[in-house]
């Protein structure tokens, strides 16, 4: 049969090995990933302004609303919103303004949209961004005991409650949280604000702080619940492909208990894919819950939103399309350089 | 591989093991009634067809599944697995996987991969625990290593990195699941090399699961051969590779290149939820099908009559009605 094999000492096998690489290679991937990411907005700005211009209406007759008007009256307007220019050169001046942010004045507030922007920012990010802080915790909390006790009680039943407030439409789960948690329904007493972020009659100082804590209970609870079951999909698959790798054997070979193997191996590569969601979602928390803010009345750019579309207040909605685009593109190429941090073997690619 | 009737201290044995998986409802019988024993400094290869249950009498040698019954005994004394002698054994029994790529963790660096092993037990000098155990598995200069990451490193490299986390715990033992079935040829050498050599550094002695006979040939003292769940074939690895008395040995080495004329096998691929009754080979045997256990008058034995499971014992053994009726 085969030859016997040398068994002497083997060669050096050092040869081969890649240069060690600086730094170097992730600052220009980072930077061609902000060029990408310039080049997304770019065309988000020249698409913008195409869109906006299909919807029907007229924006003379929108921001006069029902104001009678003299014809003369209406040319006028007409010069003075440039609306009588050829499209090419208001294209112009649209995109002039946009690269300075700045998007027009609001027919109906008549004050300019990043004004308006800017005020409703606020709120939205609080509402948002606690919804989307408790609902990474819970949905990463869940997913990943789910997977450990793989086909157990917990994974059925955490994976099934969190499909069913996925499946459900956000309006109606508002909708229902008022009328039963807000409103009082039989026994049970109306525990909290039915709209709005603060009391008319609000306090100062921290009393004001827990008056809106107050107000924000119900459109949170919305938020997560809509939103969390993506967080424990996610982490549960990841985690159960992690588990059935070899490294997780190998280690449990090695003598490493089993909550340490979670801990140390299985949890932190299976969070990987998980990064990208959250950084997706943290560009919509610019845009805020439309549905969640409309139904509870909560003073975000989401309400502003669907106000600006009852308008029509077309300034104001391309200013807020504009906004929450630009804040996804953003994340979005966040995610990929915190990505190619986190994981050595896209580094390498 | 010339001393291997001499006695050698027994290491690590299973005893009468059985290991049943519920499998779409019906038992899946993994291992079926082994006993095995690998000695001090020897290297034992268990041969046998993907899904005949080595894998899982692999897992089941190191404490990574529990027996449905029999035993595993380390230097004389049954395995105990409380979690405190579990950890103490595992220093003692060390696994190498097949795939070296999925057996190291990508966000880890080689050296906090060989290092896992003496951080677990807390053993002092890690960095030079680490250098050494990569020295030893052949990459050098170790500190060249230290802060690659696996996915810069070659298939062969990996699996020296492998081998040195293992090393690095001062093992007796090493199970090894086909440890170079998914290397390029060129480097499985190097690999089965580097086995033989720390067998003669540092005594240590390994179960080396694979479906290749070539590679028993190379390394092992001793093979057995596994089908469905049970020895049917073991011995020094010249007499049974050579002198072949199962016909599933038989089988499986007259498809080696040098072979004459091979033997295919008929009928259906071995299934664990469904072990035939009678010689659990007998549906595909080669012998009883061309009537030659006939001619000895054992082919109702063959169908009927189930074979006592086979000793651990260094001496060759077969499970064959035929073969014990010819006395070949």
């Amino acid at each position: 049969m085969t030859a016997p094999i040398d068994t002497g000492p083997a060669a050096e096998v050092a040869a081969g090995l890649p240069e060690d690489r600086p730094a170097r290679g992730t600052l220009r991937y980072a930077l061609t990933k902000v060029g990408g990411a310039l080049v997304s907005i770019a065309m988000v700005i020249v698409a913008t302004f195409f869109m906006f211009r299909l919807i029907p209406g007229d924006p003379v007759i929108a921001y006069t609303r029902d104001v009678p008007l003299s014809p003369d009256q209406i040319e006028l307007l007409r010069k003075q919103m440039g609306l009588d220019q050829p499209v090419f050169n208001q294209f112009i001046d649209f995109v002039v303004r946009a690269v300075r942010f700045d998007f027009g004045t609001s027919y109906e507030y008549r004050r300019p949209v990043m004004d308006l922007i800017g005020e409703k920012v606020g709120s939205t990010l609080l509402l948002t961004g606690v919804g989307l802080v408790i609902a990474v915790s819970l949905g990463l909390w869940q997913g990943t005991r789910a997977a450990w006790n793989h086909g157990g009680r917990f994974d059925r039943y955490s994976t099934a409650i969190s499909l069913v407030l996925w499946s459900v439409p956000t309006f109606w789960l508002g909708l229902l949280l008022l009328m039963t948690l807000a409103a009082g329904i039989g026994p049970i007493p109306g525990m909290f604000p039915t709209r709005g972020m603060d009391s008319v009659d609000a306090p100062d100082g921290f009393a004001y702080i827990l008056d809106v804590a107050h107000h924000m209970v119900l459109p949170c609870l919305t938020l997560v619940a809509v939103v969390y079951a993506q967080y424990l999909l996610v982490m549960r698959s990841s985690l159960l492909d992690e588990i059935g790798q070899d490294y997780v054997t190998t280690a449990r070979a090695k003598g490493l208990r089993d909550d340490l193997v979670r801990r140390r191996h299985a949890v932190p590569n299976a969070l990987l894919p998980t990064v990208t969601l959250v950084f997706i979602h943290i560009g919509f928390v610019v845009g805020g819950a439309v549905t969640v803010e409309y139904v509870f009345s909560w003073p975000g750019l989401g309400l502003l939103f669907v106000e600006a579309i009852k308008g029509p207040d077309f300034p104001v909605m391309q200013g807020a399309f504009l906004v929450v685009c630009i804040a996804v593109i953003i994340m979005n190429t966040l995610a990929d350089v915190v990505y190619h941090l986190l994981d050595p073997r896209v580094r390498a690619a | 591989m010339t001393e291997v009737l001499t006695k050698r201290k027994t290491l690590l044995e299973a005893r009468d093991l059985h290991v049943q998986f519920a499998s779409r409802g019906r038992k899946a019988r993994a291992v079926d009634g082994v006993n095995l024993a690998v000695g001090e400094g020897e290297i034992v290869a268990l041969v046998g067809e993907s899904g005949c249950g080595k894998t899982t009498l692999a897992r089941t040698l190191l404490g990574l599944e529990r027996p449905t019954s029999g035993q595993v005994l380390y230097g004389g004394a049954g395995l105990d697995y409380g979690s405190r002698a579990l950890k103490a054994y595992r220093r003692e029994v060390q696994l190498v996987l097949q795939d070296p790529t999925g057996s190291l963790n990508p966000r880890h660096t080689v050296y906090e991969a060989v290092a896992e092993g003496p951080r677990i037990h807390g053993l002092a000098n890690e960095e030079e625990i680490v250098r050494d155990a990569l020295s030893r598995a052949g990459l050098r200069p170790p500190e060249r290593f230290f802060l690659r990451y696996p996915h810069e490193l070659s298939g062969g490299q990996r699996q020296r990195v492998v081998i040195a986390g293992a090393l690095a715990l001062a093992p007796r033992l090493l199970v090894a699941d086909e440890p170079v079935a998914s290397l390029d040829a060129s480097v499985r050498g190097e690999i089965l090399a580097l086995l033989l050599r720390l067998r003669e550094e540092l005594g240590l002695s390994a179960l080396v699961v694979t479906h290749d006979l070539g590679l028993a040939w190379n390394i092992a003292d001793r093979v057995a051969v596994m089908y469905l769940g049970r020895i049917v074939e073991s011995g020094p690895v010249e007499q049974v590779l050579t002198a072949p008395r199962h016909p599933y040995t038989q089988a499986l080495l007259s498809v080696l290149p040098e072979s004459p004329e091979p033997v295919v096998l008929t009928g259906e691929p071995p299934d664990p939820t469904r072990v035939p009754g009678g010689c659990r080979f007998h549906p595909r045997c080669q012998v009883l099908g061309v009537g030659r256990a006939a001619e000895v008058g054992v082919d109702g034995k063959c169908k009927g009559e189930p074979l006592a499971v086979l000793p651990a014992v260094p001496e060759p053994q077969v499970a064959c009605h035929y073969a014990a009726a010819t006395g070949s």
